[in-house]
């Protein structure tokens, strides 16, 4: 079959999978008073269409920020804005102001399911197929299913068209970035992904990797001559769309400052609910939450996660190639993840990202994360009333990406890119068989994950600790997690001189 | 290269294939479901509360059960297991009742029961011709195994609209399969099984009738292929009438025992319902209607008849069920003309008489044929397919589903020969899309053209790459009656809800739907019935068998 097919039976495979998880309720559904993201989202549009630009972050009379106020950057708000020019042509109760507040119908529910859709096929699907077909290795039968794997990445498509949000807009927007860098037009790349970082500011997660590959790429032509005129031209490129996503706000200085301040709320906390970073997990055994002083849990955080992102950065900056590049944004948005202030369980998306982008190249390691990315929401998704498609895609997702990538025969240790790391531990321990411990170890977790899955949905916890089965959860997927990112730096630190990663350098 | 390893070494990608559709059938389970479902829900409380004297006999709710007896034990069956999952749902007053338990045991049960299906289809590709060391995707095998398991109607159907087609066209392909393996027997046990599951194959009865005696019946053919009398083996006859004999009376032994075999017949066979059914099946019966229509209009508009001798016309949204022809002859008083001559030989109703006759007069060559050159199991499977096609063309109150009888074995014939392939696509695509009304509500509208997408992509390229050699399977003028589909969705689903008119006549897309398609399909059995009478036998004999 010709390449055209099979790459739109995988689109069509990917879309269906996406429109038939949106059958499922969203977050928040008939939840008075606060409702959910749902919610929100509707609640931005009957925002933005109905304020002046300068009301739309402040309190005001019309614009109450605790109910759901903006806190997103502007170009959310003009997608926003966008999507009421569509609602009210359909129906103008959807985003009256004041009067839709917590407006629930089958046909809205239609209307919003759609527009994330629509951003979905624009923005998100040609970005991964693009990337399958340029900067896959193998057979183009191999790019289609590095392809189909990355569309059924069932955390992406849960929390989009279940729980309710526009990951797929930023993320693809952020791939895009990633494309532009890879393919050699930097300009692009950086035109998207700053973007990208004015669509939802958790894309901070990436940034460091962006910056550090196009500085690395400048210096090495040389920071005095062509380097620094490139520099500059990207720098330009920067300002430029930064400065047209903000116009609105730049007329009064009061307003980028407010716009801040709601984009970083350090009021709001360490972080909230349950969440599988590094900050919940230790609340279990001592109460940093209420031990430290705010000011000393923002320093902390914010050391821990320059510390862990340190590494991988700098020799990104001393070897921008596409290889390292793709490492250096896995363990820097792992490092937010794990070590940031005020952190989202629904963030974890950010480090699936580029993680979906080596799953050709380290197979098993890529589909245990994903896995358990979307293990780690689950809290989430049984709030949501998502179990049955959490259930679903998942298993859909193991056991076809298992088997299209071959992921457990592809797990030796040169494939696992331990080579380097067994060599130096051959002298201590000469009878250690990585690969084989790696897939027991993977198995292993798939059946606790799986067994705690069962027991958080059918048991009932303990009176004394309600919160019981989230907090076993969020532990067990830091634990996964700080594996990851150990395993992800000793991957690019200990990267050799390998020819595959220099044929695809630019 | 890396795909290779797992793919051509073993069976695992026809798992990986199952066990991929069972998933996005399990996504569907909120989906919406059409009043087949209370239908089945209906069954299991009856089933399970009532004793058997009372099945066919309950009428609390409209939807009583018109199935044979032996799927009625099968949802009795189902019922045990339906009690751990809701028992509300096994009360036989509870009418519409689908609590989230309800929905998601009954729509495990389809699901599950697809095992059936499964099989089936696994047994079927061993029945094909294998090319060794081809790429896995252009193997006959991988591309018959898409073809039927992620086949767009039964998924539309049984997981959306739903039904049990699944599980019962399992049974069917099983038997297929069972008679390519010369394994005759079992495959005539399967099929009788099937007509008391459910009685609508009975259509196809025929062909396997004409086949068994003609193949098997009879142990020797003379050299140019043609009858040798003195081979009959009345032991196998024998054998075979104790089967299927044994079935029936198992199945339905114990209502004749209880005196009340006129009953479930009348359960069965209900006559009272029109020639088409509310949205038109795609035969010839919608053409007839619209020249009816056309004549009429014209006529009155050129004062060749008069408005109000017409009768009133009835194409008030197919709300009505009876259709009256205003200006070709009206079906039934035509039938019962018929009737008085075949009355004798069949005892039926008078007004579908004539539609059977017609069949019956239609595939008389075909079933000639196949008894003067039997041409093997190949030569089966193509007259079977005649029949369900030929009474989908002609039956009486069809309904739109019936068209799958035809489309699922004709998949087996599509991956065998280009001609077929070239049928096959023709039939799939336009009656594929004349499923389109069965789903009508907003949610499930991007999910049908998707599936439908899917499937007909895949079976486009998947055919052409398998017939590589030989030019194009289609010719112009087939793509572009096909490509035409596209714009009539884009009007009908999109375009014309949109105008004035979808208040006043809001069936006009339905119509123009099914006379679209009723045109392709026809096609497809103009087609295939002369491929059927000139296919030379001897040539392509060695596949099948």
């Amino acid at each position: 079959m010709e390449n055209w097919s099979l790459f739109s039976l995988c689109v069509l495979l990917g879309l269906t999978s996406r429109w038939a998880v949106s059958f499922h309720s969203y977050s928040g559904a008939g939840k008075p008073p606060m409702f959910g993201d749902y919610e929100a989202q509707r609640h931005w549009q009957e925002v933005t269409y109905n304020l002046p630009v300068h009301e739309w972050y402040f309190n005001t009379t019309n614009n109450d920020l605790n109910y759901w106020g903006l806190d997103y950057p502007p170009l959310t708000a003009y997608h926003s804005l966008v999507c009421a020019y569509v609602a009210k042509l359909l129906n103008p109760e959807w985003v009256e102001l004041h009067a839709s507040r917590g407006y629930e119908s089958h046909s809205h529910k239609l209307f919003m399911r759609a527009t994330v859709l629509f951003t979905d096929i624009l923005i998100y699907i040609p970005a991964v197929l693009l990337y399958c077909f340029y900067f896959c290795d193998g057979s183009s039968k191999q790019k289609v299913a590095t392809a189909l794997c990355i569309l059924l990445y069932p955390g992406l498509i849960l929390i989009d068209y279940g729980h309710f949000q526009y990951n797929s807009v930023s993320l693809g927007l952020a791939l895009w970035g990633i494309l532009g860098l890879g393919l050699g037009w930097d300009l692009f790349g950086s035109l998207a992904f700053t973007l990208a970082l004015n669509y939802k500011q958790m894309e901070l997660y990436h940034s460091l990797p962006f910056f550090c590959y196009l500085l690395g790429k400048c210096i090495k032509q040389g920071l005095i001559g062509r380097g620094f005129f490139q520099l500059a031209k990207i720098s330009l490129t920067v300002l430029v769309t930064f400065a047209l996503c903000w116009m609105p706000f730049l007329s009064d200085p009061k307003q980028p400052l407010q716009v801040l301040h709601r984009l970083f709320p350090f009021g709001r906390g360490l972080f909230e609910d349950k969440v599988a970073n590094t900050w919940c997990s230790l609340n279990v055994l001592i109460k940093i939450k209420t031990l430290l002083s705010r000011e000393t849990q923002l320093f902390l955080s914010f050391a821990l996660t320059l510390l862990f992102i340190l590494p991988s950065s700098l020799k990104l900056l001393s070897k921008p190639n596409l290889w390292q590049f793709k490492l250096a944004l896995v363990n820097s948005s792992l490092a937010f993840f794990l070590f940031s202030f005020q952190v989202h369980e629904k963030s974890i998306l950010l480090a699936a990202l580029p993680v979906c982008l080596v799953i050709n190249e380290i197979p098993l390691i890529a589909i245990w994360f994903l896995l358990t990315s979307t293990f780690s929401m689950l809290p989430l998704l049984v709030k949501d009333g998502l179990l049955l498609p959490y259930v679903v895609t998942s298993l859909a997702f193991l056991f076809l990406s298992l088997y299209l990538l071959s992921a457990l025969e592809r797990s030796t240790e040169e494939e696992l890119r331990l080579g380097l790391y067994r060599k130096l531990t051959r002298h201590w321990l000469p009878k250690l068989n990585l690969s084989r411990i790696i897939k027991w170890k993977f198995w292993f977790s798939l059946v606790a994950m799986a067994a705690l899955s069962f027991t958080s949905v059918w048991l009932e916890p303990p009176a004394k600790f309600p919160d019981l089965f989230p907090v076993l959860v969020s532990i067990l997927s830091f634990l996964h997690f700080l594996g990851f990112i150990i395993y992800f730096n000793l991957v690019q630190l200990m990267e050799p001189q390998r020819k595959k990663s220099q044929k695809k350098t630019n | 290269t890396v795909m290779a390893a797992p793919m051509t070494n073993d069976q695992s990608w026809f798992y990986a294939l199952a066990l991929g559709v069972s998933f996005l059938k399990c996504l569907l389970i909120n989906a919406y479901h059409s009043t087949d479902f209370e239908v089945h829900r209906n069954w299991l409380a009856l089933t399970h509360s009532l004793p058997v004297s009372q099945w066919y006999y309950e009428a609390t709710s409209e939807w009583t059960l018109d199935y044979p007896p032996l799927f009625a034990w099968f949802e009795y069956g189902l019922s045990h297991i339906a009690c751990f999952f809701d028992k509300e749902m096994l009360v036989v007053p509870n009418l519409n009742y689908a609590s989230p338990a309800t929905v998601l045991f009954q729509r495990l049960s389809v699901i599950v029961a697809d095992v059936v299906f499964f099989y089936a289809v696994k047994e079927c590709c061993k029945c094909l011709r294998e090319d060794k060391g081809k790429d896995l995707l252009g193997k006959p095998s991988f591309i018959l195994t898409v073809l039927l398991l992620w086949n767009f109607g039964l998924l539309i159907v049984d997981h959306i609209h739903f039904q049990y087609n699944g599980f019962l066209f399992g049974v069917l392909l099983l038997s297929i399969a069972r008679h390519c393996q010369n394994r005759h027997f079992e495959g005539a046990f399967l099929f009788s099984v099937l007509l008391n599951l459910k009685h609508i194959y009975l259509y196809i009865a025929p062909a396997y009738g004409i086949y068994l005696l003609r193949c098997f019946c009879f142990t020797q053919s003379n050299a140019d292929g043609s009858l040798q009398w003195r081979s009959f083996s009345v032991v196998r006859l024998v054998i075979l009438g104790t089967i299927v004999l044994s079935t029936f009376a198992v199945s339905f032994g114990p209502f004749i025992a209880l005196g009340q075999l006129p009953q479930v017949l009348s359960r069965l066979f209900p006559f009272k319902r029109g020639l088409c059914h509310a949205y038109w099946a795609p035969n010839i019966w919608a053409l007839y209607n619209i020249a009816d229509k056309a004549f009429s209009i014209l006529g009155v508009k050129f004062r060749l008849l008069d408005i109000n001798k017409l009768p009133k016309a009835s194409m008030t949204g197919g709300l009505v069920q009876e259709f009256q022809h205003s200006v070709l002859p009206s079906v039934s008083p035509l039938a019962t003309l018929v009737c008085t001559l075949l009355s004798i030989l069949v005892n039926l109703p008078n007004s579908n008489i004539y539609t059977i006759f017609v069949i019956l007069s239609l595939l008389q060559p075909a079933l000639f044929k196949i008894w003067h050159r039997p041409n093997g199991a190949r030569g089966f499977l193509r007259c079977l397919v005649i029949c369900a096609l030929g009474s989908f063309m002609f039956g009486w109150h069809v309904h739109e589903k019936a068209i799958m009888m035809a489309i699922l074995p004709l998949s087996l014939l599509a991956v065998d020969s280009r001609k077929d392939a070239g049928i096959f696509l023709m039939l799939s695509v336009t009656s594929h899309y004349s499923l389109f009304p069965l789903l009508f509500t907003t949610q499930e509208l991007p999910i049908k053209i998707f599936l439908m997408l899917l499937f007909t992509i895949f079976s486009l390229a998947s055919l052409k790459t398998l017939f590589r050699k030989g030019g194009a399977l289609l010719n112009p003028l087939e793509v572009t009656y096909l490509l035409g589909l596209i714009p009539l969705e884009l009007i009908c689903e999109f375009v014309y809800p949109l105008t004035v008119w979808q208040k006043t006549f809001p069936f006009l897309p339905l119509m123009l739907t099914s006379v679209y398609c009723a045109l392709g399909v026809t096609y497809a059995f103009i087609r295939l019935y002369i491929s059927l009478l000139t296919c030379s036998d001897t040539t392509k004999k060695t596949k099948m068998q």
